[in-house]
């Protein structure tokens, strides 16, 4: 039945060369298929950036993070060794497992800020231990908040979503001025609050479901 | 047989169908109402049909009282005069247990074996008590032999479509049907996504489309970009147990409503049958007017399209509803969408174009005949994965995956619309001093919590060693394959205690139940190797006519005009009858040709001696 599944935990990076499972051959670094017998090849320990072969920077042009993603894909996935012995199908899986989580985590600009300061040391988390503490952040987002849950009206909630929408498009622009000055501390504050603003986004998309559900035919 | 002809025949002359060892492979639609199976040759993906043409294999199933078992159009006969061996709709229940069909609506027409606590869902039909999955393997059992009539050859692997919203517990239970039918299973697709990949490639489409799948008991909706030969699933929503079929329900129980008196299974599925041809006919008239006859006393029905499409509102509302959200949760806007696919017999219904075509601003496309694109999409992923190929299928999981914690609270590891394959993992601990096993719940669903997800699997993880509440650290690993099947692992991180599931579902079959099927299974040997010398006596008889054509391509003028009209006579019946289901017949037929082109095959081979001694010396030939 399922094959068991390797998790994408990889092994620390060799100190010397790694080698193929398959013949032997020492691998290039980061090498995804043996240049002597085109075994494919375990994930190797990277950061997300690096894994996709981009610069380990906030700012990134979308269509080509698909392109990469794409072009990694088309070479990896499970796919492309339906074929193949069972131990391939294991690694060109657990490829695409990693491939599917850079991806992931880089295309949403809140978990790319998020993960690219945890590589830089910084945790921007509103509920762990290092919460970056500003009281301002707090204050607008309780009040906005209140707002929508005084919401009556499905006009009323959309309003507030569109709202957060527009302050999150400005958070993120933020956000990567911040990265972009090397700003740490500014970066990691706005990352807080684009997260109670993506929150909110969600939350009132929910709020207005409900309102649009109350009266209609609920399943 | 056939040797003389053969050894004068040039090797590549005739075009044989050449023989995987491994078997071909193909793309299977297994429908709630009809299947489909297709295979591709070079992206040209082509449906399999039956002599007369027909290529939907009605998802109906007859178990006879002799022990035979009928699948799909002679099924469909049978079921006015005897409903009580036909089943229907078995789509619908795969991977459901017996709890979960109460809350289906109260007039399902299946009758029930005795109430199984847990596990699966057992019909009662004829003297048989059968499972879901034994009655969905029975389908893929006809439906391969229809690929393998079409084809001439075995088929052993096939690419089996399923709803994208379909969970755990139904996927699995398709490919141990899929098991069962005695096919190795290369991928489940998700079938919107199946739909997009033959409307990509056919039709050279690029940007957003949206799949609007609308079958006769699943409805799935899917956002795909396409772009240079990639299919990536952006977002998909649906409803499992919405279709067609609710339509033909809501006919059904206004015509019962209207007759008066008793509805047990057998009526109801009378009545449903007569709701459906109403529902037909209301696509393109704006009446329907016939009788309903049960227990030998017909009355009188009519029905408009106005009404029809009343009794329906809620059904197409609620999609409208998931799309609207799906496309909400993407975040895009229905006009930025390049194109709306319609696919699954039910998007014939006026009203869900009609709803469908005004969301997005823009006639649906529906140019790929809705009951087919879903097989063709398969074929070509059939070929993808067993030829290689330049597109490829990136999907999502369609619900989120998480375990219960304390209190009922679904914590979800997955979330949905995740790429596949993934895999996750997040840390808990225990919350008893001295705690030495944890119990992990695997459930599946959006709601926060337990009890209305779905239970997927319930395992334990013992030998925790005595530590004080909180101290433990225990990793549940989530892990999603290519095919959308889910495995979960769990390790205590400071001592490596590990355990391991794959996730069986609650209301799957366990491996020994799977074991006793199989074993049933080789009774059948018999109806298989009977199939299997219908198929040698017509991949036979093709090959006949094959080497005759060419000979009288090459060495036509070694015959009279008479002999020649004679012989294309005979080659024309031999390979008409061998189209046909009738094993001796093919022989003769292919026998008769032999016998008769012998002076033929004579002539040729004096020809080709002639041709072998000309210019040789006759001394050589003596010594």
């Amino acid at each position: 039945m399922n094959e068991a599944m390797p998790l994408p935990v990889q092994s620390p990076s060799a100190s010397g060369a790694a080698r193929c499972w398959s013949c032997g051959e020492a691998l290039a670094h980061a090498a995804l298929f043996c240049s002597a017998c085109r075994s494919v090849q375990p994930p190797r320990a990277l950061d997300h950036f690096t894994r996709l072969g981009l610069s380990v920077d906030f700012a990134l042009d979308e269509n080509d993070l698909d392109r990469r993603y794409f072009s990694f894909q088309r070479q990896l996935h499970p796919d492309r060794f339906a074929t193949r012995s069972a131990r391939e199908r294991a690694i060109s899986q657990s490829q695409a497992v990693a491939f599917n989580e850079a991806y992931r985590v880089l295309k949403d600009p809140l978990t790319r800020a998020d993960y690219l300061l945890k590589l830089k040391g910084i945790a921007a988390n509103p509920d762990g231990c290092h919460t970056i503490n500003d009281p301002t952040i707090l204050m607008e987002q309780l009040e906005r908040r209140e707002n929508l849950m005084s919401a009556k009206t499905v006009e009323q909630a959309a309003a507030i979503g569109n709202e957060a929408l527009s302050h999150v498009k400005e958070s993120v622009t933020a956000i990567a001025d911040a990265f972009h000055r090397d700003d740490l501390d500014a970066a990691g504050r706005e990352t807080t609050r684009l997260k109670y603003l993506v929150k909110l986004v969600d939350e009132a998309r929910g709020r207005k479901h409900a309102l649009a559900g109350e009266g209609a035919d609920a399943d | 047989m056939s040797e003389v002809l053969l050894q004068i025949h040039e090797p590549g002359e005739t075009p044989m169908p050449h023989d995987d060892p491994r078997g071909l492979a193909v793309g299977i639609d297994l429908g709630t109402t009809n299947s489909v199976v297709a295979i591709a040759h070079e992206q040209k993906p082509e449906v399999l049909r039956d002599e007369a043409g027909h290529g939907l294999v009605p998802s109906l199933v007859a178990y006879r009282e002799d022990g035979q078992v009928v699948v799909g159009a002679p099924a469909r006969r049978l079921l006015l005069d005897h409903p009580g061996i036909v089943v229907g709709s078995i789509k619908r229940l795969m991977g459901r247990g017996a709890e979960d069909l109460k809350a289906l609506a109260g007039s399902l027409p299946y009758e029930l074996a005795s109430p199984a606590e847990g596990g699966m869902v057992r019909l009662k039909i004829g003297d048989r008590v059968l499972t879901p999955v034994e009655i969905s393997a029975d389908i893929l059992r006809a439906v391969k032999a229809r690929a393998e009539v079409a084809l001439g050859q075995t088929v052993t692997r096939a690419v089996i479509t399923v709803p994208a919203y379909f969970d755990d517990a139904a996927r699995t239970a398709t490919r141990d049907a899929a098991r069962l039918a005695g096919l190795d299973v290369l991928r489940l697709v998700n079938e919107p996504t199946a739909a997009a990949l033959a409307y990509g490639l056919d039709k050279g489409a690029e940007g957003l489309y949206a799949i609007y799948d609308l079958g006769g008991g699943t409805f799935d909706f899917s956002l795909l970009r396409l772009e240079k030969g990639v299919f990536q699933v952006l977002a998909t929503g649906g409803d499992a147990q919405l279709g067609g079929d609710d339509f033909d329900h809501a006919i059904a129980e206004r015509f019962l409503a209207e007759r008066g008196g008793e509805v047990d299974s057998v009526r109801a599925k009378l009545a449903l049958a007569t709701a459906r041809v109403a529902k037909e006919c209301l696509t393109t008239q704006s009446e329907w007017q016939g009788a309903l006859d049960l227990d030998g006393r017909p009355s009188l029905h009519r029905i408009d399209r106005t009404t029809f499409e009343r009794l329906i509102q809620s059904w197409v509302g609620r999609t409208i509803t998931i799309v609207e959200r799906v496309l909400e949760d993407a975040g895009i806007e229905p006009a930025s969408v390049n194109g709306v696919v319609l696919v699954g017999g039910s998007t014939r219904v006026p009203l869900v174009r009609r709803s469908v075509g005004a969301l997005f601003g823009r006639p649906a496309l529906a140019d790929i005949d809705p009951d087919e694109v879903v097989a063709l999409g398969a074929a070509l992923q059939a070929e993808a994965l067993t030829r290689g190929s330049d597109t490829l299928l990136l999907d999502v999981t369609p619900l989120s995956l998480g375990i219960e914690t304390m209190g009922g609270i679904v914590e979800k590891i997955i979330e949905r619309n995740t790429a596949i394959p993934t895999a996750m993992a997040q840390e808990f601990t225990t919350y008893q001093d001295g705690q030495s096993a944890m119990m992990i719940h695997v459930v599946q669903g959006e709601r926060e919590t337990v009890d209305r997800c779905r239970s997927l699997a319930r395992f334990a993880l013992n030998g925790i060693p005595p530590m004080t509440a909180g101290a433990a650290r225990i990793r549940v690993s989530f892990a999603v394959d290519a095919d959308g099947l889910l495995t979960v692992s769990a390790r205590e991180n400071t001592t490596g205690v590990e355990a391991r599931v794959e996730v069986k579902p609650t209301y799957g079959l366990a491996e020994d139940e799977m074991a006793v099927m199989l074993r049933d299974s080789l009774e059948h040997a018999r109806e298989d190797m009977e199939r299997r010398l219908l198929l040698e006596a017509q991949v036979e008889a093709r090959r006949t006519v094959n080497v005759v054509r060419s000979a009288l391509a090459s060495d036509g003028e070694l015959l009279s005009a008479e002999e020649r009209a004679l012989i294309e006579n005979t080659v024309a019946r031999a390979e008409a009858t061998a189209e046909s289901g009738n094993r001796l017949a093919i022989r003769a037929a292919a026998e008769e040709l032999e016998r008769m082109t012998r002076p033929f095959a004579e002539r040729r081979m004096d020809r080709g001696i002639r041709a072998a001694l000309a210019g040789r010396h006759v001394d050589t030939l003596r010594s």
